[in-house]
């Protein structure tokens, strides 16, 4: 693991004193899960050490405090991640209405399995545990983008596009309007 | 002030007690692994749970407080139930290697489980296994044992003040660690052994080197510094396994530094065993009491008078100084000194060396001033207490000295004297002289220089210039370093009229003045500062003050005799003996008083009874035991001129204080590891 040195952008340290104002005076630790967000997407998407001292230096913090928290949530990552972060929910819900058809998809489409990232840098795999999109199950987060009602084919496609540079359109992959009834609405129809 | 029932039985407590608390206080005994009730309440174990009426489920106890009307049940089938399934789930993990666990017998999952568990498991799934974590050499880790009560988190973040233990992970994933491998740079962080509830925190140097069961206990005393930690010596067969700290609410409450825990290997290391005396050859040589005796007694007649020193060293008990001293007065000799650093202490009223204020007094402080001392290393359980005055709120600790790390803020005000001369004029003074409860705490770094008694001056009108001294407030206090210091300067170990101090005697023993200097336990004199004298030097160890010496008389360590000593509160305590002394070696008032006989002038005391009185009448005080004394306000310290040298603490290295710790292998590890003093070259590692 390299572990270069980590210093907030001006543009971050700006916005880290708009997220600790947010909070009493003396009580800037409570900043600790935006501006560990914040020093992920400066570090590509990992936090190294470097970038967890940085926090806690910045908070006046002890470290180990702020490793508690980035060790406790799944969403930061210790370890460098490719360019996309492929998170598949494989949770009960998920698992239920096919997740494990889906994951099998990526795995074969990016030749990794989960924990792992692929030779280009492009993509990680990963498992999630539930990620509260059960309504459309089954789903895979990609970066901060939740795709849905997935299938082999729908997932491979959303793949497709990443690799290829385009930006797949988030949300549901099938006909349906965010979590609406896949067959049309129910209420509120005209004439009924 | 709430009333309850609990069990049925009424009870009426304190504004903020929890219901566990209320539970104790009427004999009822809550089972409890996170709860300690000397940190902060966490609430994670689960163990403490009990009924409360109208509660829908069961509630832990440890962080419920208690309210009037409530209704609290411990003793029903429900209850049972549901210490019954915590501790199955905390069993769940847990691998049950009892019988090769250091903590096997003293473990309180064990105890727990034998009172409120199941007789068998249910479980026979993989059970998890957890990565040791390396915390340096005084603990080691079997962190599999873990049951994430957190104990040892809270007390490195709030007894100990370095945030340096924290729970990594989530759910089954949770591992306490220090996610970057590191050695606890705490001096109290043994500590986490004793809180640890399970067998995942043990002593790295005791391991797997006795079962508790098989020790033997001893209530005694500890004389590493001058704070007398209470402590319980355990030893098997002859050899001290392991010192345990000793509940004691004004001194150490229940920790004790890892100094006074881990240095007791230096107990059995590099002991003398029996009397040398230095041949025609030049060579020390063994040889039987008898004749060590004769030649000591010879020389010391042949001398006489003033051409004979003593010096008492930081490690010896009131018994051997007070029979030396008589020796020593008897013989016509009023060169005889405890002050090895030349501390400017024991002239005047006996409050000008005490810690007045006394260690737990702390508590009412209301701000402090640090005067050349470090007491993180100094005295590390007053450093904690100060630390436990900082947390409770509206305390500020300001310093004249080093600049400190004491594991709460401290302002530096300056370095030295300069700073001490100009007090009044201080921009902080006015803030310290609002306050009617300070303390100002003077070190031995201030002290133990040429300008010393002025520095004790100028440190004494402070004190009685900002109103820190009254009637029912003494914030005047000195912080000694030595275990054997108040005692020496209470039973005049202080050159006489026309007597030699410390560099006095050096000076005589450089010129060819004195001819024979007798170091009790003297390991911090260079042998070459004594010139030509015959050296006898009586103690435990082959430390700096045998190396020279022309005569050595074995002696006993504090763990080796009844002995009395004095903390730096002026506290009498007594430490009792837990093995005995090494070899031919003996305790040491029996060999002082031997030697007397030998010289055909025998001090009239046969047995420690007869001495003890005899301690008494030269200072009453010896009597009361365990008592702090109200000392008297009075003279002390020689208003002068101070030098411009900055106060320096007068420890450099926390683990080598001492003849024990020098002599210790773990403490030369905890000064290798922690401190990382052993990268700088010694001149011997080739």
């Amino acid at each position: 693991m390299t572990d270069a040195p980590f210093k907030f952008n001006a543009d971050n340290k700006a916005l880290t004193k708009t997220v600790i104002a947010k909070y009493p005076k003396g009580r800037q630790a409570s900043a600790v899960l935006p501006l560990l967000d914040l020093a992920q997407r400066q570090n590509d998407g990992w936090l190294s050490r470097a970038a967890m001292d940085h926090v806690a230096e910045v908070l006046d913090m002890a470290p180990v405090r702020v490793y508690e928290v980035a060790t406790f949530y799944s969403m930061f990552n210790l370890k460098p991640v490719g360019k996309h972060h492929v998170q598949v929910c494989t949770t009960t819900p998920c698992w239920l209405r096919g997740s494990d058809g889906v994951l099998d998809a990526c795995k074969k489409k990016l030749g990794v399995e989960p924990g792992e990232t692929t030779a280009d840098g492009k993509f990680t795999l990963s498992e999630a545990e539930c990620l509260a999109a059960c309504v459309n199950a089954p789903m895979v987060q990609i970066g901060d983008d939740y795709f849905e009602d997935l299938d082999a084919e729908s997932v491979t496609k959303v793949l497709d596009d990443l690799a290829a540079g385009k930006t797949p359109t988030p949300g549901p992959q099938v006909k349906r309007q965010t979590s609406a009834p896949v067959s049309g609405a129910k209420t509120l129809v005209k004439g009924a | 002030m709430p009333t309850l029932t609990i069990d049925g039985i009424e009870v009426t407590v304190e504004p903020g007690t929890t219901v566990m608390q209320a539970c104790e206080q009427i004999g009822i005994e809550i089972p409890r692994f996170c709860y300690h009730d000397r940190l902060e309440v966490a609430g994670n174990c689960r163990m403490c749970l009990v009924e409360m009426e109208r509660s829908p489920k069961p509630i832990a106890s440890c962080a419920m407080p208690a309210a009037d009307g409530q209704v609290i049940t411990t003793n029903s089938p429900q209850v049972k139930k549901d210490r019954h399934g915590v501790m199955e789930f905390l069993l769940i993990n847990h691998p049950l290697d009892c019988p090769i666990c250091d903590q096997g017998g003293e473990c309180d999952l064990q105890d727990q489980a034998m009172a409120y568990g199941d007789d068998r498991s249910r479980y026979s799934e993989h059970k998890r296994a957890v990565t040791d974590k390396n915390l340096g050499p005084l603990i080691s880790t079997h962190m599999t044992r873990c049951i994430h009560c957190t104990r040892c988190v809270r007390f490195i973040t709030d007894v100990a003040g370095v945030a340096e233990l924290g729970a990594m992970g989530r759910g089954e994933h949770t591992e306490i660690g220090t996610f970057v491998e590191q050695a606890l740079t705490s001096e109290l962080s043994g500590n986490i052994i004793d809180v640890c509830p399970v067998g995942a925190l043990n002593s790295k140097p005791y391991a797997y080197s006795a079962r508790s069961w098989e020790l033997e206990h001893t209530e005694s005393v500890d004389v590493h510094d001058a704070v007398g930690s209470n402590i319980r010596v355990d030893a098997r067969g002859n050899e001290v396994k392991r010192v345990l700290p000793r509940l004691h609410e004004d001194i150490n409450e229940e920790w004790i530094s890892d100094k006074t825990r881990f240095a007791n290997d230096g107990l059995r290391l590099g002991r003398l065993d029996t009397p040398y005396v230095r041949g025609k050859d030049g060579k020390l040589a063994p040889a039987n009491w008898d004749d060590a005796l004769d030649v000591v007694a010879d020389r010391l007649k042949a001398a006489g008078g003033d051409k004979i020193a003593a010096i008492a060293g930081d490690m010896a008990c009131a018994e051997s100084m007070m029979v030396l001293k008589d020796l020593f007065d008897g013989l016509g000799s009023p060169n005889i000194d405890c002050r090895q650093d030349g501390a400017a202490l024991g002239d005047g009223a006996r409050a000008g060396y005490l810690f007045n204020t006394t260690i737990a007094g702390i508590e009412e402080a209301e701000v402090c001033l640090l005067v050349g001392t470090n007491p993180r290393w100094e005295a590390p359980l007053i450093n904690a207490r100060l630390r436990k005055r900082y947390l409770q709120g509206g305390f500020k600790v300001y310093s004249v000295g080093p600049e400190l790390d004491l594991t709460f803020p401290v302002e530096n005000l300056g370095a030295g004297p300069e700073t001490l001369a100009a007090m009044a004029d201080h921009k902080a003074a006015k803030e310290l002289a609002k306050a009617s409860k300070g303390m100002i705490i003077v070190g031995q770094g201030a002290l133990a220089r040429s300008d010393g008694a002025a520095v004790l001056a100028a440190a004494r009108t402070i004190a009685e210039d900002w109103g820190w001294v009254s009637d029912d407030w003494n914030g005047f206090n000195v912080l000694h370093t030595a275990a054997a210091r108040v005692a020496g300067l209470d039973l005049g170990l202080t050159p006489g009229k026309g007597g030699r101090d410390v560099a006095g005697i050096k000076a005589g023993a450089a010129s060819g003045d004195i001819e024979v200097v007798y170091l009790l336990g003297a390991d911090e004199i260079d042998r070459g500062d004594l010139g030509d004298a015959f050296v006898i030097y009586q103690g435990h160890h082959g430390d700096a003050g045998a190396q020279g010496a022309d005569v050595i008389l074995p002696g006993a360590a504090y763990t080796e005799k009844d002995a009395t000593w004095v903390n730096t509160e002026g506290r009498v305590q007594l430490g009792r003996r837990a093995v005995f002394p090494s070899g031919e070696a003996r305790e040491d008032w029996a060999i002082v008083r031997a030697l007397s006989g030998v010289m055909g002038t025998p001090l009239p005391y046969d047995n420690l009874d007869a001495l003890r009185a005899r301690m008494e009448k030269a200072a009453p005080h010896f009597a009361d035991v365990d008592a702090v004394p109200n000392a008297k306000w009075g003279a002390f310290g020689k208003a002068g001129k101070m030098d411009k040298a900055a106060f320096q603490s007068p420890i450099d290295d926390f683990y080598m204080t001492d003849a024990i710790c020098r002599a210790s292998e773990t403490m030369a590890k905890c000064s290798l590891e922690i401190l990382g003093s052993g990268e700088q070259a010694t001149g011997t590692d080739g």
